[in-house]
């Protein structure tokens, strides 16, 4: 039986879109990590943009609100000298009732390059990459609950850069699992590039049992899922959530599962923490753990955008 | 010269030699990466220049990006002022000429260099833009589609790679 390509690929399995790092090759992840390597530097020179995407337009289409990860994706297109085009598409054409295939095919006559998408709807960036040009590239900035490759990548490089190894780490995801896309592509990311423990820690509520199918140790108690971490990735706990049945009160959560630096010191004495922000003090996190001498929450940002810049160039630069 | 007659340590003698007259006080060393960068941290030892060589690589700035896509190299690194300052490149092997070119936009990401000259191991012709080293080692003559590259053993010995095209 021919095995189906992942559609990410081309026939010489490089990366022409990037959608998710679920079936990503390890040596293609380690790439990207590599690429990023050399675009963090050119932040020291005097020129801070490179000429790879020169005359390339990257169209970022937001159906999600997302002010952050958009800055990052059009600061990372800048420095590649495209031209960057960002449409507030909540608030304009969907919202009179384009369907998004006609969104899409209607921005392609206007010659776009690149398209860098965030929905609501899971697997929105993937009817895109299957219905556009050729030498159209497209990148996931987030999908439902699916996918956030570029998180998950960028969170790849920080570890990488703090511990070098992936083989002999164990790494907390702390939170709302279930509906984190976040921790969905950390989860993928952390298994290829060889983590022997993840651990998937938060109340049964956030964090099913059934996790485990993906690789993971599920931990309901804080203090088991913590102790003896190398890193330790927070999740934002997001408001909406409160208001269901999901859980108590931020409150009876912070107690449970805030990172507190009580708490913080049952894992390794040089443990990382990390959090894909925006922050909720006092929520997630204690303010004395999101300013402390173990969190990289802000070069998790620097680093961003320089993987950002990695993952649009080594797509623009691969054909179909 | 043919390839098969190369003899890298040779050449690399006469690199150093030819190097001499073209190096100031102030001239920083910049190889390319990645054969010429092994010719600069060489060259910076015994013509006892004080300080780090810089290294630089093309692949922010070629023009083949479209075709081939993000080259793989180890980043530019430039351990020193790049403005007002005589920069000598140096290669390992010259070809076309794109490569120089390209780094040479490189360099002036960094600043504005006072000068920039070329000296390199082996010019094999075939060049497809205006550039011309200030020192050459040995001009070879070799088929278009072979390649030539510099290797390092592990006690820092040089000699050519070549492998033929198809």
């Amino acid at each position: 039986m021919l095995q189906q390509r992942n559609p990410q690929l081309n026939s010489n399995g490089e990366l022409i879109h990037l959608l998710s790092i679920e079936g990503l090759p390890s040596a293609v992840i380690h790439q990207i990590l590599d690429t990023a390597g050399t675009f963090l530097s050119v932040n020291d020179r005097e020129v801070k943009k490179v000429p790879l995407l020169r005359g390339k337009s990257v169209f970022n289409l937001f159906f999600e609100n997302s002010t952050r990860t958009r800055t990052t994706f059009e600061i990372a297109a800048k420095r590649l000298s495209a031209d960057v085009v960002n449409l507030d598409i909540a608030r304009s054409s969907a919202a009179k009732g384009e369907s998004l295939l006609d969104t899409i095919a209607n921005l392609s006559a206007m010659h776009a390059d690149m398209f860098v998408v965030r929905h609501s709807e899971s697997g929105a960036p993937y009817l895109i990459a299957k219905h556009c040009a050729p030498h159209v590239h497209v990148v996931n900035a987030g999908d439902g609950r699916h996918a956030h490759p570029t998180q998950g990548l960028l969170d790849m490089y920080t570890i990488r850069h703090y511990k070098q190894d992936f083989t002999n780490l164990t790494v907390a995801v702390v939170g709302d699992i279930v509906h984190s896309r976040v921790a969905r592509s950390d989860i993928h990311a952390l298994t290829t590039l060889g983590v022997p423990e993840i651990r998937a820690v938060g109340p049964k509520t956030l964090v099913p049992g059934d996790l485990k199918e993906m690789g993971v140790r599920v931990c309901h108690d804080m203090a088991e899922g913590i102790r003896g971490a190398d890193v330790i990735i927070m999740l934002r706990l997001q408001n909406e959530r409160m208001s269901g049945a999901m859980l108590p009160s931020a409150g009876e959560f912070f107690k449970n599962y805030g990172l507190t630096p009580e708490k913080l010191a049952l894992a390794k004495p040089d443990c990382i923490v990390m959090h894909p922000g925006p922050i909720n003090r006092g929520v997630e996190i204690d303010s004395a753990v999101a300013d402390g001498r173990q969190s990289v929450i802000l070069p998790q940002v620097t680093f961003g955008i320089a993987v950002r810049m990695a993952v649009m160039s080594t797509i623009a630069g691969n054909n179909a | 010269m043919t390839v098969n007659q190369l003899d890298a340590e040779a050449l690399y003698a006469q690199l150093l030699a030819g190097v001499r007259p073209l190096v100031r006080p102030d001239t920083a060393l910049v190889g390319v990466w990645s054969g010429g960068a092994w010719l600069a941290e060489r060259l910076q030892r015994d013509l006892g220049l004080e300080g780090e060589h810089g290294v630089i690589s093309s692949a922010l700035h070629r023009d083949d990006f479209s075709q081939r896509g993000m080259s793989s190299a180890d980043p530019t690194r430039l351990p020193f002022t790049v403005d007002g300052r005589p920069i000598l490149l140096i290669d390992d092997v010259l070809y076309t000429g794109r490569t120089t070119r390209a780094v040479i936009n490189e360099l002036f990401d960094f600043g504005r260099p006072a000068s920039v000259t070329l000296a390199v191991l082996v010019d094999r012709g075939g060049r497809e833009l205006p550039i011309e080293p200030a020192f050459t080692a040995a001009r070879i003559e070799v088929a278009p589609d072979d390649r030539v590259r510099l290797a390092r053993d592990a006690a820092g010995r040089f000699s050519f790679d070549i492998q033929e095209g198809d």
